[in-house]
């Protein structure tokens, strides 16, 4: 988010789902939506029934290719150079929007001259997409009338995810496809609440409402709504704090419904991290690879068992409402946070969870009309200032918070770990339709497990042939920070060099393989690219 | 916009508008099996047939665009004898056991054979008996039970997108099933389940957990995915017994796998139920007092010794936005540092 | 006058099925070894034709020696050398293999347009077809306007020969003004009535006049592409139609730059798989779609979203047969046959039991009573016509007392029937009434896609009371439900097949209604066909006590010593009629 944050001042998706469907071309990169985000994926399908055209760019053959026009096979991490190349057929083409350029935006000229040279033929060797491929999908963007760019973490989580998202926002801002319904910029987020976290502020820079910490007029407020002091040093993010505890600089963490051991990257690295500190607390609603590492474990409360609201990738606020008590002595999450401020001297005292949204709206215009009575019928999106106000469908509209969003020359760079000959396979993680996440919640549902019971790797049947592996037959993936073993899964869905597993799994964590290395602005560790060696596995 | 009369009420409504629509935008009731408003009209059932001037054959409200000055009788003895006759022919094969059936209550074929008090049936004869089970473990698949009205196929073809099942064979024998009668093996998304109007598409894990009367229904959030899709909690007894969804909402009342089965790790026996305190390498259980007590002496300490910068804070997307707030406000005006992240990027 | 030899042999599929094949074989093969091809050099051919209508009588041969032609019936192989010998050697006729009064008769009363080159002209050679006037029609059509050719169309008053009888002019001129970039037309040739072959003769007599009509068709209402969706069950067809989409391509008839007009079409042949509901307009088009062939409800017509949601003509195979001779004729020549209100001609498949079954052209209007006995030569077996069945499966049964009716689309819907796509079965009074209802009633309620509650169940249950009643225990009542339950299906089923359906249920019932009440209250068939109903005694006055009977008993029903009486014991027998057939003396009763 840090990027789109960057280029517009705002980053969240810039449209509402609803909108999908009115699309007439959507460029979805990097996100296999119909298993990630199956209802969008349904609006998605929605909008090709109704004559959308679609691009897909995607190094696996996802289920989404079956409705696109084209589908863009480019290698993993080469994200920018796909995307230069298709701006530079849109420049050459003229269909750019000087208008729009000229009005809302700044830095065009130097953009301009960083992308004059990388012709559908250069990026053809990079991408090992056709340069006529690339061509046609610049044609179909550039003349589309509401044309909406749709990703996931196939862009944002490389060494160099910023950058991608930086190259994805020029593409919308020279073609003036910003700030108007159905068309714009949608980052599809992979969490209910992401959004919701991060728009409460639980980033280390940033308070609620994405105001900064090292801004003193902004620390003043909070501060004094907050009746302390506050720092006004930016802190540590996950990735961060899991190397600090690693060197010894952070000495106790508090987790509260998180996983980190499934969901980093380089697994080993993060247990001997979490193992490391003084004091770890977790508090979660299983017994996660985590909490085992945990000296204190905290029994909390499921979505179905409290009160409040979740935000979702649209930015839109809705119910969370309690249907069954917690079992046992677990207690809701709001109210262990509160207990223990007490016995740190600070009162936290709430009577209801909508006094602190109340209090979140005192300090964030952008939600200061959202009331429970409001969301009882329908969700609200935010910008929604007043009580009066509808909510925001779509952003942008009178401009950007920033004034002028500004062009961003981005040139391509490799990812940071590349196959070779002792590691010749290119592995992406992600997920799959029937898992979630790190798998606490589903792999405790029975159905959902007997659908999808297994780790495995998706691989060629080209390449499968050469290891003379089988359908299902164990493989071990090694990469240079771990080795698993995993079924094979001879798919025509990766291409060649390029296997797929997916995250869910604990124990053929594919996070014992991944790359922890982070895109130096947002901290997004290189989940998408990795060099890995797979060889049947003989003998066990 | 086109006027037309429906039973002497005029009624304007958009051209292209369905006689049914128009009826229903007039709030005129005409009972349908096969219809559903996000799907392709089929005319199968002919249930909505309806009496049009100058027409001399009934037509299917659900499939006919109005027409100016059109004059419609939804209702009239001989449209209500034929819709009589068609409940007739379906229950004449159909199980009608609904003293069992897990949609008893909620079934529209039910309730049209309630309203139209099709007590004694003029038809009987052969039944469809299919001895086959589906194996797989979301979809229940009584096909006996199936009136054909062909929604389970449209909305898995024109919302899906997958078209893993279809009507195969002809006449009484013409039944819908995945191709070679297979079990059934798609994405699971359960949206044919959820526009079923007969108890033939149940969810497996609703078996026998209770009918409509005895259920809470309680609109919440869905945890998984970004999508945010609105989920009806189905309760009974504190128990999650089924989930469904609003058709009013972003998601328009379809939901995916999780979404709509993933619900049972609610009630999973591996839920931690106690606080826990790890003493030699090993948990144990511990009152919240004690925990609680613990966790503030631990974090006050080691922030006296090495400074609030020492404690970071993890928050989580599966949080609500008022958890959220409330963890970072701890960290950053209780702890006192800006230790605070959570899975965004991950 | 030079000498010169042609001999035919009826090569449509009832041809071949009597050995057309192997006849021609022989004939070509004799003809070599005795050297007559090289004695009239060029002038001999022999050619296979399409069906010349009297089916009954294959294999037919012509052979026309220096302009006179003796056409012969019921040719087998072994028969080809005396012919030679005598005829086409000797130059005298064999007359006792020559086709005789009634052969002649049977033509005799016909007006032959869609099939007046049928049996004459080869179908596999398009220069035997443009040699009989073909594809002038079309060289004029391009010259002409599409209004005037849809003018010239509405005026010869044709109408859809397929079954709904729709005024072809009019649809195509409602296609013509329908804005659209892509229109089709589609030649319906998914002939499904059982018993009915016209569609089936027509392209495989005469292919090119069906592409021909299709061609017109399209030039008139803007189309660019047309299929042939035909039954995949018809191969001779299918090979005879693609051979000559191939010729006429070659010529420029079809493809790119029609005739140099500028116009382009083309036409592709889609097989069907069988399925009787794909004759009906929107099944077919899903069908051509790629889906699963059921019908979807009208409106929207196919003239304003047909295939692919474009605006589509669809035409019967006869229909488009018929329009090369407007064009080349003239409206007012095709006007001067039928009625007032049924123009032109028609086909029938003339079938049951008649003596010259067959395929037959009448003239619109022509009576019921003069295509029975004059064309048809009457009753097998000299017995009593009980009925005719019209129209197939959708059609209905036209009682002995209404013989006197004209054949048209107006008088036949009069009396409870259609005209149909031209199936006619003639039934006389060994033919129970309740038993050809239920005949149909299978058919149609197999055939039926499904789709609709009424046709899908409603049918069954028709079919299940109808099986009662043939069983013995049709209830009271059970006429009224037939009625009632059948009205019900006509009225609220989606497509054409469902609403027709109960047709040959209902005129029935008005026309036989007693044997109906014989079937429910007396347990009884009339007509000694409902085996449930019949029972099987011997009559002593006959029995010879000879034994035939009890030979062939396969229940072993019937005891009795040598020239003694014989009995059947009722509760044994399984009333197979084995007994009646091989009594010589008549001493088995039934009833």
């Amino acid at each position: 988010m840090a990027g789109l944050a960057t280029v517009f001042g705002s980053g969240a998706m810039t449209n509402s789902i609803p909108e999908i469907e009115n699309n007439d071309l959507l460029f979805v990169i990097g996100s296999n939506t119909t298993e990630t985000h199956p209802i969008i994926g349904l609006r998605m399908k929605k909008a090709y029934r109704r004559g959308a055209q679609i691009i897909v760019a995607d190094p696996r053959k996802i289920d989404l290719v079956r409705f696109s026009a084209i589908w863009l096979q480019h290698r993993p991490g080469t994200d920018v150079a796909l995307l230069n190349a298709i701006m530079h057929v849109l420049l050459k083409e003229k269909l750019i929007d000087k208008q729009f350029i000229a009005d809302r935006t700044e830095g065009f000229d130097a953009f301009k001259k960083s992308i004059e040279d990388i012709t559908p033929e250069k990026a053809e060797k990079i991408t090992g997409v056709p340069a006529k491929d690339i061509v046609k999908a610049a044609l179909l963007y550039g003349k589309a009338k509401r044309p909406a760019i749709y990703y996931t973490m196939g862009i944002t989580q490389h060494s160099h995810g910023t950058q991608n998202v930086f190259s994805v926002a020029n593409l919308a801002l020279m073609t003036g496809n910003l700030g108007k319904e159905s068309t714009g910029v949608n980052p599809l987020r992979g969490q209910n609440n992401v959004q919701g976290a991060t728009d409460m502020g639980c980033i280390p820079n940033q308070y609620p409402g994405y105001q900064r910490v090292d801004v003193p007029a902004i620390r003043q407020k909070f501060a004094e709504a907050w009746s302390t002091e506050l720092s006004p040093k930016p802190g540590l993010t996950a990735t961060e704090m899991v190397l600090a505890a690693h060197e010894g600089s952070l000495k106790a963490l508090y987790i509260m419904g998180e996983n980190p051991m499934i969901s980093d990257p380089d697994m080993q690295h993060t247990k001997k991290a979490l193992q490391s500190l003084d004091f770890l607390v977790v508090q979660d609603i299983f017994m996660t690879e985590t909490a085992r590492l945990a000296d204190v474990v905290l029994p909390s409360s499921c979505f179905a068992e409290k009160e409040g609201t979740f935000t979702n990738t649209e930015r839109r606020l809705q119910k969370v409402r309690r249907a069954v008590t917690p079992p046992g002595l677990a207690r809701e999450d709001s109210s262990i946070i509160m207990d223990i401020a007490g016995r740190l001297g600070s009162e936290m005292r709430y009577n209801c969870m909508e006094e602190v949204l109340q209090e979140i709206g005192g300090l964030w215009p952008a939600v200061a009309g959202v009331t429970y009575g409001r969301l009882e019928e329908a969700g609200l999106q935010w910008p929604c200032p007043t009580p009066d106000h509808p909510g925001t469908p779509y952003l942008f509209k009178g401009g950007f918070p920033r004034g002028k969003a500004a062009f961003t020359p981005v040139s391509f760079e490799p990812s940071k770990e590349l196959p070779d000959a002792d590691y010749p396979f290119i592995l992406t993680t992600g997920r799959q339709l029937f898992q979630y996440h790190t798998g606490s919640m589903t792999r405790r549902v029975p159905e959902l497990n007997e659908v999808a019971p297994e780790a495995y790797i998706e691989i060629h049947p080209d390449d499968a042939r050469e290891l003379g592996a089988d359908d299902g037959e164990m493989l071990r993936v090694s990469s240079r920070r771990g080795s698993i073993k995993l079924k094979a899964r001879i798919s025509d869905r990766p291409a060649r060099g390029l296997v797929f597993i997916p995250f869910h799994y604990h124990e053929a964590a594919a996070n014992m393989l991944t790359n922890a290395e982070l895109d130096p602005v947002c901290k997004i560790p290189e989940l998408k690219v990795c060099a890995v060696r797979v060889e049947k596995e003989t003998g066990r | 916009m086109l006027h037309l009369t429906i039973n002497g009420l005029r009624v304007t409504v958009p051209e292209g508008t369905t006689i049914l629509d128009a009826a229903r935008s007039a709030d005129i009731p005409i009972p349908t099996l096969c219809h559903h408003p996000k799907l392709t009209p089929y005319g199968g059932c002919r249930l909505c047939i309806v009496e049009v001037k100058g027409i001399n054959r009934p037509v299917t409200s659900c499939t006919t665009p109005v027409a100016a000055d059109m004059e419609v009788a939804t209702t009239t003895p001989a449209i209500e004898r034929m819709r009589k006759t068609i409940l007739e022919l379906i229950l004449s094969d159909h199980p009608n056991d609904c003293m069992v059936c897990e949609k008893a209550g909620d079934c529209t074929l039910q309730e049209l054979a309630y309203f139209y008090g099709v007590s004694d049936n003029r038809f009987e004869g052969e039944r469809r008996c299919y001895t086959g089970k589906d194996h797989n473990p979301f979809i229940g698949r009584d096909m006996e039970k199936c009136i054909l009205c062909g929604k389970c196929v449209r909305v898995c073809e024109e919302v899906q997108g997958v078209g893993a099942i279809d009507i195969a064979y002809r006449g009484f024998n013409a039944k819908i099933c995945p191709p070679f009668e297979k079990d059934l093996s798609c994405e699971f998304c359960g949206q044919c389940v959820s526009v079923c109007p007969t108890g033939a598409l149940t969810g497996k894990a609703w078996t026998q957990r209770g009918r409509q009367k005895d259920v809470r229904e309680i609109d919440t959030t869905c945890p998984y995915c970004g999508c945010g899709c609105s989920l009806t909690l189905h309760v009974r007894r504190n128990e999650i017994v089924r989930v469904s969804s609003r058709d009013d909402t972003i998601n328009e009342g379809w939901l995916c796998p999780k979404g709509r089965f993933g619900y049972t790790f609610v009630h999973s026996r591996d839920r931690l139920k106690t606080p826990l305190i790890k003493e030699k390498g090993v948990h144990r259980e511990a009152s919240w007092d004690e925990a609680l007590d613990l966790i503030a002496s631990r974090l006050s300490k080691i922030g006296k010794k090495h400074g609030p910068d020492a404690i970071g804070g993890l928050s989580s997307a599966r949080c609500t936005n008022e958890e959220n707030y409330l963890f970072q406000k701890f960290m950053r005006a209780v702890i006192g540092t800006n230790n605070v992240d959570h899975c965004a990027r991950l | 006058m030079k000498s010169s030899l042609t001999i035919r042999i009826c090569m449509g599929t009832g041809g071949i099925a009597a050995g057309g094949a192997d006849v021609m074989a022989v004939f070509a093969d004799q003809l070599a070894t005795k050297g007559i091809r090289a004695d009239i050099r060029k002038h001999c051919s022999i050619h296979k034709v399409g069906c010349r209508g009297l089916c009954a009588k294959d294999v037919l041969v012509d052979v026309i020696r220096n302009g006179d032609k003796t056409t012969y019936q019921y040719i087998k192989p072994d028969m080809v050398e005396r012919i030679i010998e005598e005829h086409v050697v000797g130059g005298n006729p064999v007359q006792e293999w020559a086709v005789g009064e009634d052969y002649h008769q049977f033509h005799d009363k016909q007006i032959k347009v869609v099939l007046s080159d049928c049996g004459n002209i080869n179908p596999e050679d398009i220069d035997s077809y443009i040699s009989a006037g073909g594809y002038s029609a079309l060289e004029q059509a391009v010259k002409m306007t599409p209004a005037e050719t849809i003018a010239l169309i509405k005026k010869s008053g044709l109408r859809g020969r397929g079954g709904a009888g729709f005024p072809t002019g009019v649809k195509w001129e409602i296609c013509r003004s329908v804005d659209a970039s892509q229109k089709y037309i589609i030649c319906n040739a998914d002939e499904g009535d059982p018993g009915a072959f016209m569609d089936r003769s027509v392209i495989e007599g005469n292919p090119h006049a069906v592409i021909e009509g299709m061609t017109v068709g399209a030039v008139a209402i803007g189309a660019d592409k047309g299929y042939v969706y035909i039954r995949a069950e018809y191969p001779l067809a299918v090979e005879r139609l693609r051979n000559a989409l191939k010729q006429a391509r070659e010529r420029s008839f079809l493809g790119k730059n029609i005739l140099g007009s500028g116009i382009n079409f083309d036409i592709r042949v889609k097989l069907g798989a069988g399925a009787f509901v794909c004759g009906e307009e929107t099944a077919l088009i899903a069908s051509i779609e790629g889906l699963r062939g059921m019908p979807r409800a009208k409106p929207p017509f196919p003239v304003y979203k047909g295939l692919w949601g474009k605006p589509t003509v669809i035409n019967n195979v006869e229909t488009l047969a018929n329009i090369p001779h407007i064009i080349r004729k003239g409206a007012e020549w095709y006007a001067s046959f039928g009625t007032e209100k049924s123009k032109g001609t028609k086909v029938f498949a003339l079938t049951g039991k008649i003596r010259n079954s067959g395929l037959i052209e009448v003239p619109m209007g022509i009576p019921l009573r003069e295509i029975i006995f004059d064309i048809g030569g009457g009753i097998e077996n000299n017995r009593k016509i009980k009925a005719v069945q019209t129209g197939g499966p959708s059609g209905g049964c036209i009682p002995a007392e209404l013989l006197d009716i004209t054949v048209d689309f107006e008088s036949l819907a009069r009396v409870g029937s259609i005209v149909g796509s031209g199936g006619m079965v003639v039934l006389d009074e060994t033919d129970c009434m309740v038993n050809i209802a239920k005949f149909f009633l299978q058919f149609t309620q197999s055939e039926s896609c499904g789709k609709c509650v009424p046709c899908r169940i409603g049918t069954k249950r028709l079919l299940e009371i109808l099986e009662r009643v043939t069983a013995g225990k049709g209830r009271l009542g059970d006429i009224e439900l037939l009625e009632s339950l059948a009205n019900d299906i006509k009225a609220t089923s989606l497509c054409g097949l469902g609403q027709t359906a109960p047709n040959p249920v209902l005129s029935t019932i008005k026309y036989f209604r007693d044997e109906f009440e014989a079937h429910i209250t007396k347990k009884k068939c009339p007509a000694g066909v409902c085996r449930d109903l019949l029972s099987f005694v011997v009559l002593k006055d006959f029995c010879k006590g000879c034994g035939a009977c009890k030979r062939v008993c396969p229940a072993g029903a019937i005891t009795g010593e040598r020239k003694q009486t014989h009995a059947i014991d009722p509760e044994v027998c399984v009333k197979c009629g084995a007994c009646f057939d091989a009594c010589k003396f008549k001493a088995i009763g039934k009833g």
